[in-house]
């Protein structure tokens, strides 16, 4: 049955449509879990505020998990979902990166639209900011071609590298996040900070 | 007055199964994740190829961009779904009364050092997502949630590299 567009369930434009729909889904979510702000979102990194650990990786084995029952339901077709392909030099030089900018702007790019929604000005500057960076590659690309194609290994997925089940690497990424959840706890314990 | 301020926002484990369910509807929806700096490649890209044409033309990214994407570029699946996450967060502020234009920024630091470094941070974070195929929400969320290797290596770097640099920039965050 599954994906809807793929399997030509829906048209194009119905799917695009949709798009906007999940959007709203996606804005009304983030924005009621607290990242339309910066110091929320920046708390992750000095402990006062695990917020973000938490949305994310509960949001990530939600998914995760239901993609696996959608699979065995025969709901959706695993094998036609978009996996991001890996080219393992640009996967780390692009992450760093945006780890530097996460840090010094408090803001990615999902969150800063989220936020410019409600009138968050250093939102608008950090959109600015994405679409310098942007444009900063694209007319530098020539410059940073052979980095973005280097190591190119495919598409492959945690589990056929370590050669284990899909499920059993599921069941164990629920178990480090659970870990990481009771740290989170601790963490925010440990670090008060008065509302911001 | 502490209730008020313990339900501002939602529970972050009600919001993240509300956030996995999104993401799994698009999976079965669109067969892929979420995401947002795509959609402003797409708004750059459109916007070189209607001022500069020529331009478009004759530079490797816009030439190889416009090639493997025929239509509009702003006919995307991305630029759809970022016009919707500016209506769900418009929505959810309405509802909350947290509509307000405002520069969020620690009492030690001005509003001018925010925005500087709000810029900057967003220069060197949309450089980056270009690099590294996505953002925290298409390369690390969605990637994760599929178990893309790419994902979790991308996921790693950004958290890793923000964790490590954390004291260095505490004085606009504490």
């Amino acid at each position: 049955m599954g994906p809807l567009v793929v399997n030509e369930f829906i048209s194009p434009d119905t799917n695009l449509f949709l798009a906007f729909l999940i959007g709203i889904g996606f804005g009304f979510v983030l924005e009621s879990s607290g990242f339309s702000s910066s110091r929320k979102l920046a708390g992750m990194f000095y402990g006062y505020d695990t917020t973000v650990l938490k949305v994310f990786f509960t949001a990530a084995i939600t998914a995760l998990v239901g993609m696996l029952f959608f699979s065995l339901f025969g709901w959706v077709d695993l094998d036609l979902i978009y996996i991001n392909p890996t080219f393992l030099h640009s996967a780390i030089v692009g992450g760093v990166i945006m780890g530097v900018g996460f840090i010094m702007g408090g803001f990615c790019p999902g969150t800063a639209f989220c936020a410019i929604s409600i009138g968050k000005l250093d939102a608008l500057a950090f959109i600015g900011g994405l679409f310098l960076g942007i444009v900063i590659f694209t007319e530098g690309y020539p410059l940073f071609e052979e980095l973005y194609k280097a190591e190119f290994i495919g598409a492959p997925t945690m589990n056929e590298i370590l050669d284990i089940p899909r499920g059993v690497f599921a069941l164990g990424l629920i178990l480090v996040a659970f870990g990481m959840f009771w740290v989170g706890e601790w963490a925010e314990k440990k670090f008060p900070r008065e509302e911001y | 007055m502490n209730e008020v301020k313990k339900t501002k926002y939602w529970n972050p484990y009600i919001g993240g199964i509300m956030l996995g369910l999104v993401l799994l509807s698009a999976n079965f929806i669109s067969g892929r994740g979420l995401g947002a700096s795509g959609a402003i490649k797409s708004a750059v890209v459109t916007t070189v190829n209607t001022v500069m044409p020529s331009h478009a033309e004759n530079s490797a990214f816009y030439s190889e961009y416009n090639e493997s994407h025929p239509g509009n570029p702003m006919k995307s699946w991305l630029v759809f779904q970022v016009f919707g996450v500016l209506v769900g967060g418009f929505l959810s502020g309405t509802f909350a009364k947290r509509l307000k234009f405002k520069v969020e920024h620690s009492p030690k630091i001005s509003s001018k050092r925010r925005l500087i470094f709000a810029l900057l941070g967003g220069a060197l974070f949309g450089f980056g997502s270009q690099l590294g195929r996505g953002c925290t929400s298409g390369s690390a969320l969605s990637g994760m949630a599929v178990l893309s290797l790419g994902g979790f290596i991308t996921m790693a770097c950004i958290f890793g590299t923000a964790f490590a640099l954390a004291y260095f920039f505490r004085k606009n965050w504490i």
